[in-house]
């Protein structure tokens, strides 16, 4: 279930991608941490004590919402735009 | 070319970054302006992304939208007449240059005269919970709104102190989401009390009456005088469990908590710069030394906004312009004796609000006391509160940097932006010292983590 919840702002263009495999949509504009909580509620399991984690500062000084996308990129989620065919995991434990 | 020549830089594009460089293009310079972000306006006046957003600066900034929008329309008014460089991290400041990182690439940008306005973000303490999906920063809960147009819930609590905790409520509000409740942790009576010295500002005083009395006829519970107990979930957060001020334990469900206590100065550079620190007893922290005018200890290093001292937006925005003014009399440029004395006089006016500010809205130092030993302080590297007492109580740390070396708190990868305020009282009151007995975590660059091929293509510009 949705983390985040939309409010305003829905007009804008749909931006397809995979979240653990699965094709989600977004929104042109979305960080990836709004594209991912408007389809789950993690952005990926803690290395250190496999807990779910959302992000928390969400303006780039905690680092609490690094992802990692399929081919093992780690991106910030707070500070980096959704585009299309961009492919998110959110399930496992990665380590550094 | 001579040093003196080098265009002033200027790092962040918030009120103080923007009000600097604007004073500074007014003399005739051509200021380089960094900036984290992909469009100005810092985080207080933080502009939606390109493309697609529709809502109006009135629905984004509320009463601050006049402000907002000249601070804007500010920068883009000099924006052909400024180097502006955003998406791009300052991540490292030595004598005369700094490190930048832009698309994936550093390089070396020499300076001779810096002006640092960093700006802030939330200062937190940890309470059991405070890692589950959904609990957030009250800062972010507004970034999450204003920047994305998204809720961090459907129905969400507000749990800490400061003007962020009324003003953030409000807005989730008047944005259509449920608040479960504002659960603030100063007392009521301090409250009241402190409420007179707000009449300095009336403007600020009567928006957060207005704030409270909105919060309050829409049948949002306002509890005062709250400590936090944990947030209740398995994936994510299902509830707030919260003591009262008659020290009852109460339950309230919600989806998500916004959450923060006052704001903590981005200090870094300063510290990397070579600036000297002082104790301030107002903001509980370290900073950077700075005069009236926003000289540093560090002939050509100027320090303005929130980022060396919190002081609020409009604060910002006279101490950018002032620290341009130091600048550019420091250069040997004329400078207008009047404006000079006009926005010192409200910078003046402003710290005695401030005062008043911190007295409605205290620290809650007692908290510290309360967090258990196996709550986890570091959300990077899951460090105990336990740890760090241990290592004060067994004499083998007694102070920030020993215990960071003996436990990793702050050496994580958010470099202890979110545990520091934590870590101090933890040592300071085990050791019983107060929060200035225990020393400063030093900045380490890179002061964010880097891509590892960042180094491989690092560059020198002229």
């Amino acid at each position: 279930m949705a983390l985040l919840q939309r409010v305003a702002e829905q007009g804008r263009r749909v931006v397809r991608f995979t979240l653990d495999g699965r094709p989600v949509e977004a929104l042109e504009g979305d960080t990836i941490l709004t594209a991912m909580l408007t389809n789950g509620d993690r952005l990926r399991r803690t290395e250190f004590a496999d807990t779910p984690r959302a992000g928390f500062c969400m303006m780039g000084a905690c680092q609490d919402c690094w992802v990692r996308t399929e081919e093992g990129e780690r991106l910030r989620a707070c500070g980096t735009f959704i585009a299309d065919g961009m492919r998110l995991v959110s399930g496992g434990e990665w380590t550094q | 070319m001579s040093e003196s020549l080098l265009p002033p830089v200027i790092v962040g594009a918030g009120p103080a970054g923007i009000r600097a460089a604007e004073r500074l293009v007014a003399a005739g310079l051509r200021p380089v302006v960094v900036d984290e972000a992909a469009r100005w306006g810092g985080q207080i006046y933080r502009q939606p992304p390109d493309g697609g957003f529709t809502r109006p600066k009135s629905a984004l900034y509320g009463f601050e939208a006049g402000k907002a929008d000249a601070v804007h329309r500010a920068m883009a008014a000099i924006r052909d007449r400024v180097d502006y460089r955003p998406r791009t991290l300052v991540w490292n400041c030595e004598a005369g240059a700094l490190d930048l990182l832009s698309d994936g690439a550093s390089e070396t940008l020499p300076f001779s005269h810096l002006i640092l306005a960093t700006g802030a973000t939330d200062r937190v303490l940890p309470f059991p919970g405070w890692t589950l999906p959904g609990v957030f920063t009250l800062g972010g809960s507004q970034v999450a709104l204003k920047f994305q147009g998204c809720a961090v819930g459907r129905r969400v609590a507000f749990l800490g102190t400061g003007p962020l905790l009324y003003l953030v409520a409000y807005q989730y509000l008047k944005a259509g989401v449920e608040v479960a409740g504002v659960f603030d942790t100063t007392p009521f009576a301090a409250q009241a009390r402190a409420t007179a010295g707000m009449l300095r500002d009336p403007a600020t005083l009567a928006k957060g009456l207005l704030f409270v009395g909105w919060l309050r006829a829409h049948g949002v519970p306002i509890h005062n005088g709250v400590r936090p107990v944990r947030a209740e979930g398995a994936e994510r957060v299902d509830a707030l469990v919260w003591r009262d001020a008659r020290g009852q334990e109460r339950r309230t469900s919600c989806d998500a908590v916004a959450f923060g206590l006052g704001l903590r100065s981005e200090t870094q550079l300063a510290d990397l710069a070579g600036c000297r620190f002082r104790f301030d007893e107002a903001d509980r922290a370290w900073l950077p030394e700075r005069d009236g005018a926003g000289r540093s200890s560090v002939a050509g290093v100027y320090l303005a906004g929130d980022g060396s001292g919190i002081a609020g937006a409009d604060a910002a925005e006279l101490a950018g312009e002032r620290a341009a003014l130091a600048l550019l009399e420091d250069r040997g440029l004329p400078v207008e004796a009047a404006r000079v004395k006009e926005l010192d006089g409200r910078l003046a006016r402003i710290a005695a609000f401030r005062r008043s500010l911190s007295a409605a809205f205290p620290f809650p130092a007692d908290w510290a006391d309360a967090i258990a030993d196996d709550t986890m302080i570091c959300r990077c590297e899951g460090i105990t509160a336990g740890a760090v007492r241990e290592v004060a109580r067994s004499g083998q740390a007694r102070e920030m940097n020993r215990a960071k070396a003996l436990t990793r708190a702050g050496m994580g990868r958010c470099q202890g932006r979110m545990c520091s305020a934590t870590t101090v009282e933890l040592l300071s009151r085990t050791l019983g010292t107060g929060p200035d007995g225990v020393g400063r975590l030093r900045a380490q660059p890179p002061i964010k983590p880097l891509p590892v091929s960042a180094g491989a293509e690092r560059r020198e510009v002229a």
